[in-house]
Formats: structure tokens, sequence, C-alpha cells
């Protein structure tokens, strides 16, 4: 009971009482509608992690929430509410999918190229959403929002210009394969690569069947330096001070306008980076025409607030997103069951989340219950005076 | 003159939905509880407004309903943020996850899996069907639902600005502690804001699905809740600037239709920007600044320093 207590008082617990509640809270759903819950969380499972391709596509639909993840929960620390995200993605698959059909060089160049193209972007967009809040004082929300539509109108426009339309299609021009990250793209697809990956059944369902590319690998490896960028240098305190209190950032000697600015553009850039790794590393390879926003930056919202805004906690949060995410489409196949099930779940899931005292006070109610009554204990006033013991 | 007219039959349209979803914002952010989740509570009004047309056939029973589901999830909003004094962007933005999800969930059961509803019944409109049918006067016989939109800011400023319990929603908005400490029950005033927000919400989705558009679809809220809360900022959180906010963004809406139906040399893609980009300009010459109420987006805890 003691190890119990101890777990609930821990941060990470509230994330899983919280998983946990959405499970459930989907599981009454469900049933309420007349569905099996447990047969759909058993297609979700399976969905999600039933095959090794399952599991590879998991990770490759993980990797942009978890950049956009880290992007929003960097800004959240230093008082930032990047609801622009979706937007910063979107400038950054634009102008990695621009330079990647105009230039072509060896992958060793033309790779870091488009993604430094990508993270310019949304460093770019990041910085004017910055300077407005900044310089005008102009709600990070507004602008984020405003500039999220105009770059979605923005991407339809190249989508469809006369330079980068590809013809009787709804996308723009596939980027140069010396751009492509899909990993091992050339050799998979070769003789050698064939033959070789015959004698590994997972290790080819794997390969050629998905699109798996470096883009988790450097999301993890961004995620780990957000983290040390904003606990351990002497950038990453000022801007968590100017978070913090303002004024008293600016007190002592911090340009907070800068601080304000600044901070847009590193979050901007991952978000950026995002859609850079979704353009090199996922077919088409190209950016298409959209509808609708397509939930990069609010899925990445759900992802930094299931992680705590902690930078790194973005790594498990967003595996556990994708996978429900992924997963959820077979609870459809499978059962019959809508597929929005899964959002009504992850909605719950980060509801209970923002209830931070839930854990505790569920931590003090099993303290209580179980507490053994201590004969030594001197009875106490509400003003901490010790009270005279009661005769039995 | 036909254009003019034109354009004010759409810009009423087109504002009518934010115009209730800036409201709600209005009325809850006032109260000190930043309320992200708007679209979310629009949403739900939407298929609530939509399925209860369809059930009932009775549009005024389909759009009061609405309302009362856009109230029932504000509720959720309103015990994490108020009772439980949770991060509210963190609460606002789990409830435009949720709301859709059950929103698509509540469509799929009710017609058989359809993602979208079939056409219902929808809200009269001002003059009656047939005025003036065929002319371009037409346009401006609007949906009874901009009149209640109209109605309901004015209903707003007055309460919030000419009546006790409007004083209090702002001092609790401002210092919760000192409103508590003249006896005002801060709790109960978020309580109160937070559902009627939603309440207003719910009745912009139905604005949509029973007002302009005669369905629910996946589509029907797309982005408006979001709008509508950068008007409550725009409209430096009072209610006619909230209004005249929806109205320039509608009106530029409105606009782009009208430039794009004819042979304008620019392109659709870049027209369709200019509401978004016009909300941004406007900002930045001529609004500037704008301040929340000092307790914005602050849990109260009772008896804290």
């Amino acid at each position: 009971m003691k190890a119990l207590i101890k777990f609930l008082r821990k941060p990470i617990a509230s994330s899983i009482v919280a998983i946990l509640l959405g499970f459930l809270v989907a599981a009454v759903v469900l049933a309420v509608a007349g569905y099996d819950p447990l047969g759909s969380f058993g297609a979700l499972f399976s969905g999600a992690l039933g095959r090794p391709k399952y599991i590879a596509n998991v990770i490759i639909k993980a990797t942009p929430i978890l950049l956009t993840g880290v992007g929003v929960a960097f800004a959240f620390q230093t008082g930032l509410f990047n609801i622009g995200a979706e937007g910063q993605y979107i400038l950054g698959t634009i102008l990695t999918s621009i330079v990647g059909v105009m230039v072509d060089l060896p992958p060793v160049l033309e790779i870091p190229l488009l993604i430094c193209c990508g993270i310019f972007g949304g460093a770019l967009l990041g910085a004017f959403i910055g300077f407005l809040k900044a310089k005008f004082g102009i709600h990070e929300v507004i602008t984020s929002i405003m500039t999220n539509w105009i770059m979605l109108y923005l991407c339809n426009f190249v989508v469809m210009s006369d330079t980068f339309h590809k013809e009787n299609s709804t996308s723009a021009l596939p980027i140069n394969t010396s751009g492509y990250t899909t990993i091992l793209y050339n050799w998979k697809k070769s003789d050698a690569g064939i033959e070789f990956l015959n004698g590994i059944p997972w290790l080819k369902e794997v390969l050629l069947k998905t699109d798996l590319n470096i883009g988790f690998i450097v999301g993890i490896l961004v995620a780990i330096f957000a983290g040390w960028l904003l606990s351990r240098t002497k950038l990453g305190y000022e801007l968590r001070a100017v978070g913090y209190n303002r004024d008293a950032a600016r007190f002592s000697g911090i340009n907070v306008d800068r601080s304000i600015i600044l901070c847009m553009v590193i979050s901007g850039a991952f978000c950026g980076l995002a859609g850079s790794l979704n353009i090199t590393g996922i077919s088409p390879h190209a950016i298409t025409q959209l509808a609708a926003q397509e939930g990069y930056g609010f899925n990445g919202l759900s992802v930094a607030f299931i992680a705590g805004c902690s930078t790194v906690g973005c790594i498990p949060s967003s595996l556990l997103f994708a996978g429900l995410i992924y997963g959820g489409m077979s609870v459809q196949q499978v059962m019959g069951a809508p597929s929005d099930i899964i959002n009504i779940m992850i909605g719950t899931i980060v509801f209970f989340i923002a209830l931070p005292g839930i854990t505790n006070a569920l931590a003090d109610w099993i303290e209580r219950r179980h507490k053994e009554p201590d004969p030594n204990e001197v009875p106490v006033a509400k003003d901490g005076t010790p009270l005279p013991k009661r005769e039995a | 003159m036909d254009s003019i007219i034109l354009l004010i039959g759409i810009t009423l349209m087109y504002s009518t939905p934010l115009i209730f979803g800036a409201l709600g914002g209005v009325i809850s952010e006032r109260s000190g509880v930043t309320n992200i989740g708007i679209e979310g509570m629009m949403v739900i009004g939407a298929v609530a407004g939509a399925s209860a047309s369809y059930f009932t056939n009775n549009p005024w029973i389909a759009f009061l309903v609405a309302g009362i589901c856009g109230g029932l999830v504000a509720l959720l909003h309103a015990i994490a943020s108020v009772s439980f004094a949770a991060d509210q962007t963190v609460s606002g933005v789990a409830i435009n996850l949720l709301a859709p999800g059950l929103a698509l969930f509540l469509c799929r059961y009710f017609f058989d899996g359809a993602a979208m509803s079939p056409i219902v019944e929808k809200m009269p409109k001002v003059f009656g069907d047939s005025w003036m049918a065929g002319t371009v006067y037409s346009n401006l016989n609007v949906n009874v639902t901009t009149i209640i939109a109209l109605l309901l800011t004015i209903a707003t400023w007055f309460v919030l600005y000419r009546t006790k319990w409007g004083l209090r929603v702002r001092a609790v908005g401002e210092h919760p502690a000192a409103a508590d400490t003249l006896g005002i029950d801060v709790y109960k005033v978020r309580y109160v804001c937070v559902i009627l927000s939603g309440v207003f919400a719910g009745f912009g989705g139905a604005s949509m699905t029973i007002g302009i558009i005669s369905q629910f679809t996946q589509t029907a809220i797309s982005g408006h809740g979001f709008i509508a809360m950068a008007a409550v900022i725009f409209g430096k959180w009072t209610p006619f600037g909230a209004y005249g906010a929806c109205l320039l963004f509608g009106g530029t809406q409105a606009l782009t239709v009208l430039l794009g139906g004819g042979s304008f040399p620019i392109p659709s893609q870049i027209l369709a920007m200019l509401p978004y980009a016009m909300t941004i300009i406007v900002l930045v010459l001529f609004v500037g600044r704008s301040v929340a109420p000092k307790a914005d987006g602050v849990p109260y805890i009772k008896g804290s320093r």
C-alpha cells in the first residue's frame, strides 16, 4: 500500500492514471453504444502492435507530432502558447518541397539543405508571431491561428501553381530522390537488397512496406536537446524566467522582447523540422492540396500536454498518441465501432491530465483510509497547540 | 449597389456563428476562465442542433437543445478549471479533442454510420421564406439566428456593464480574492459564466448547421471556434468589440467570395488568405496592445495568497 501511495505522488502517476481513465471512459462509451469494449481494445492493440509493419507505421506517425509536441512544450515552458505549430509545420513542408524540387545535389548536401529549409520556414513564421507579440503586444494566439490558415492557403497556392503542380493530381511535384531520408531507400529496392531481406522476413516487411525513415531518431535527439537547452543553459534559464515572471525578468536585465522572439523562433524551428522530415521521409514526398488543417499542430498540443510539457516526455507520449490513432483505424475495420472513439479517448486522457491534483488527492484518500491509529500521537488543535489527552 | 447588398448579406451570414462563439468567449474570459474549448463546444452544438432538428422537426427546439448540449460540455471545462484548479489551456484543448470525436461518434450512431446528417429543417428567415425572392434584396432577408446573435450581444453588454451581476463577473475576472472578501461566490460566478459560454457556443454551432447549411457535416465547424477566440482578443474582451471583430472577419470573407466569383486576376488561394491577413493587419495598425482581464486563466483557490 505504501508503494502505491508513493507511486501516486510521483508526477508520472497522473499521466498513467489519466491514460487508464481514458480507456475506462472509452469502454463505457463503447458499451453504451452497443459495441464490445474488450474486443475493440484488442483490435486497437493488434492494429498498432500486431505486426512489425504496424509498429514501423506507428513510429512514422509519431515523428511529426513528436517534433511539434516538443515545439509546443518548449514554448509552453517559457510562457507562450504556440497554437501555430500547424502553420509552422506547413511552411516547413512548403519550403522543403520547393527547394527539393528545384535543387538536386548529392544526398550528403541535399538532405541537410532540405532539413535546414524546413527549420528555416518554421523559425521564420515563429519569428513573425514572436515579433508581433514583442513589438505590438498582439496575442500570439490570434496571430498563430491566422497564420495557420494563411499557410494552408499558401500551400494550396504552391501546389496549384504552374511550376510545381503535378498534372492530374492534387499534389505538387515530388522532391528529387537525393533528398529522401527514407532508410536505405535505394538499397532496399535493389536486387541485392531484396535478396538479403528475403532472409529476414520482419525486416523485409518493415523496410519494403513502410516509409521507415530517420525522422524519429532526429526527433529523439531534438527532444533531448530542447530539454537540455531549457534546463541546463543560460539561454534556457532566461527564456523560462520570462515565462514565470516577465517583470522580474526585465528587472534582472533580461531582454524580454528578444526572449519572446527567440523562443518562438526555436519553437517554430522544431515544428518546421517536423514538416521537413515528413516531406523527405514519407511518400509521396510532396505537398498536397489541403482541404482542412491536418492536425499536426493540434496533435502536437495533445502530445505536449500528455507529456506534462516535458520535451523528453514527448517521446513516449507521441508514440502513445500515434499508436492510438493508427491502431484506432482497425477498431472500425474489425469491430465496426466508429474510430472517432479514439478521439474521445485521447480527449479524456488530456482532460484528466489537466486535473493535476487528482492523483495526490487519491493518495491522500488511501493514506487516510489505511492509516494505523498512532497511539503516541498528540492531538493538535487547528492553530497547532497540543490538546490535552482525552482520558479513556 | 447590388453587390453592396450582397456583401452585407453574406457578411451577416458568415459572421453569425462566429458572434455566438465570441460572446461565449467574452463571458467566460471576463470571469477569469480562458476558454480554448469554444471550438469543441460549437461542434457539439452543431451536431446536437442538426440531430434534434431531424428528430423533432422543430428547429427552435433544436436550437435550444444545441445550447444545452454546449453547456453540458462547458460544464466539464468548468469542473476542471474552477473546482480542480486545472490548467485551463490544457482542459480547453482536451475539450477540443473530445468534442469533435464525440460529435462524429454521435452522428454515426444516430445516422447509421454516416459522417453527416440528412438535410434537416432550418431556422426560418426573418421576413419569411418568400420575401423579395429572386431579387438581390432577398440577401438582406437574413436567418433569424443573425438577429438572435445581435440581441444576445446587446444583452451580454447590458448584463456585463449595467447590472450588479455583471459587475460581479468583471470583479471576479479582475481580482477574485477581492471579490471573495466582498462575499461574492467566485466559484459560482465562474461556473455560471463558463456554462453560459458553452450555451452560446452551442447556439453558434447550431446557427451553422440549422441556420446556414441545413445538415451536420464533419467540416461544418472547422476553425470557427478559434476565429471566435481570436475575435474575443481582437475585440478587447467586450461584447461589441467581439461583435465588430466578427463582422470584420465575416466581411472580408464575403469580399473574397464576391471577388473570387468574377474574373479577378488574383489566384483564389491568395484571395482566401485575405480575412486572416486582414485581421493581423488591422491589429497591427489600429488596435494594438490588448489587455486581458487580470485573472484570466488563473485558477482561484480559496484562501490562497
